[in-house]
């Protein structure tokens, strides 16, 4: 028999364990950081890889393939009619009586329509606008931060900018923003992802229907202040496709969802991830301060290292192959970019974060295909204006103590991050 | 063989002497021509290196998935084209390529 050995995460040991007895998609892998020699191995042994249900019985997400290669991501992405993206893209099936309704969990023509709406808010040109705003608030942020002393960088930065932009896009009241937050974190919060630590279904939809009220009485404010301004809402209110979106309340809420979620989550932990990859790779931070033209890649770099949603779901539509594997109708799919973004064959050094490397940009974290990012070009921007305001004022940030990390398969990132900040001198 | 023309979004031109087995995108790279960002590499999936073909000789037809990712453009044009999915041929004639105002 094993000698029974107390792992971090409590979780079996992931390269000794028949891998039918291990849940791909236990969130507690991304708690305590331990994910990386599981899809490892499954990208060597099992690169298409079925699980019927968890190690004590069926798991709360139900049985899924696991597709943890590169190229085969990027092969199914590629697919959007054999591997749709409705009725859900995360692991879970949409809840009873929630259905919501978001263009990134549909397929064309209707995601294509609604995705047009909206997307020129993102679009570069309307950046060039953001951009002032963006780094007027960064500084301001910046500026009021203690110099010597312990504090969490995710609430004093990374929520706090992230949320600013966030009610700029949806021109949402400043002094409200929090909400966002709020609704960000409840939304993919499902208790089914998070261990059992997240919400249950009822309070999920009180909060959700909470966040319906506000917007719908928002899009009502917006349409009686009709303005030239490039927020989400208008925009939805300009495009005849979706001009009465908010008389479907369930797309109204599912776009929504996506909108404040996708514009959120990533780039929050994406601001914290980079300051905690840095501290652990001083060299890496070395070779920044020496040329800060190197922004640009590290923040690619940062978004692959990364990978601030670990996944995204497909279902198949017809019994399809993928890599000599045969995946049935009505199978669930689960592209593990976090896996994809480590694996070596498509990657050179995968596991090491180098802020120069070739091909920097060539990674899963927006996906690919017609779901990709519609955001990407925004959150970039975003990640590198923190960094050149932060290179202006400080010569480092310390990691002082643990990350405390979120224990969800869905978003991986942090609730705490201890820093104390180096003036420059 | 055939010469392309690269015509950034603000006018400034780049002539380069093409190279048989290269995509049009793999010549922009080559060159260091802004305007192409060309994140997923080749494979017709990102639609950052997108572009509007001028003038040329036939071109390949537009294949499905190209066809899917140029729908996504707001700025789509009748003569857009994904310049991966464009490779330059011994027998092709000279290409003018004009770049749009941003990817995404």
């Amino acid at each position: 028999m094993n000698q029974a050995v107390t792992r971090k995460d409590g979780l079996p040991d992931p390269l000794s364990t028949p891998l039918d007895q291990l849940d791909v998609a236990d969130p507690r892998r991304f708690e305590f950081d331990t994910w990386q020699p599981l899809f490892e191995r499954l990208r060597s042994e099992s690169p298409i890889h079925y699980q019927a249900e968890g190690p004590g019985g069926p798991a709360p997400h139900g049985d899924f393939w696991s597709v943890t290669r590169f190229e085969d991501i990027v092969e199914v992405e590629k697919n959007w009619e054999a591997f749709s993206s409705e009725p859900s893209i995360a692991i879970l099936d949409p809840e009873p009586d929630m259905s919501v309704q978001m263009f990134i969990a549909t397929d064309p023509p209707l995601h294509d329509d609604q995705r047009r709406a909206v997307q020129g808010a993102v679009a570069p040109r309307n950046l060039q606008e953001f951009e002032a705003v963006i780094r007027q608030r960064t500084q301001e942020t910046l500026d009021g931060l203690p110099v010597g002393e312990t504090f969490n960088w995710v609430d004093r930065v990374s929520i706090d900018l992230t949320t600013k932009m966030l009610a700029t896009l949806f021109d949402f009241p400043q002094e409200q923003r929090h909400l966002l937050t709020h609704w960000s974190d409840a939304a993919t919060s499902d208790a089914r992802i998070t261990a059992g630590r997240g919400l249950s279904i009822d309070e999920r939809r009180a909060i959700m229907i909470e966040m319906l009220q506000t917007f719908t009485e928002l899009w009502h404010q917006h349409k009686a202040n009709d303005r030239e301004s490039f927020d989400l809402i208008r925009m939805l209110q300009r495009d005849p496709k979706t001009e009465n979106m908010v008389d479907e309340p369930l797309s109204y809420l599912g776009n929504l969802m996506l909108l404040i979620v996708g514009g959120n989550d990533t780039t929050r932990n994406s601001m914290s991830g980079g300051v905690l990859h840095l501290h652990d790779n001083p060299s890496e931070m070395a070779k920044l301060k020496a040329n800060p033209s190197l922004i640009p890649s590290m923040v690619s770099e940062i978004i692959r290292y990364q990978t601030p949603l670990p996944h995204m779901r497909r279902t198949a539509t017809r019994d399809v192959e993928i890599n000599g594997t045969v995946i049935p109708k009505g199978g669930r799919v689960v592209l593990w970019y976090v896996s994809g973004n480590r694996d070596a064959d498509a990657i050179p050094n995968a596991n090491e974060f180098i802020i120069d490397r070739p091909n920097v940009r060539n990674h899963l974290s927006f996906g690919m295909g017609i779901h990709r990012c519609m955001g990407n070009r925004l959150a970039e921007m975003q990640l590198r204006i923190v960094w050149e305001e932060i290179l202006e004022r400080f010569e480092g940030i310390e990691v002082v103590g643990p990350a405390v990390r979120t224990c969800n398969s869905f978003v991986r990132g942090y609730h705490e991050l201890p820093v104390r900040l180096h003036p420059r001198i | 063989m055939p010469v392309i023309t690269f015509i950034e979004f603000d006018g400034t031109q780049h002539q380069v002497d093409s190279e048989s087995g290269l995509s049009v995108m793999e010549m922009a790279m080559k060159h260091d021509i802004p305007g192409i960002d060309a994140d997923c590499g080749g494979s017709a999936v990102c639609g950052t290196c997108h572009c509007f073909v001028e003038t040329s000789s036939e071109l390949a037809a537009v294949e499905p998935q190209e066809e899917s990712m140029l729908g996504l453009r707001p700025d789509r044009e009748a003569n857009s084209r994904l310049s991966c999915q464009l490779q330059v041929s011994e027998q092709g004639g000279d290409m003018t390529i004009r770049l749009p105002e941003y990817q995404m």
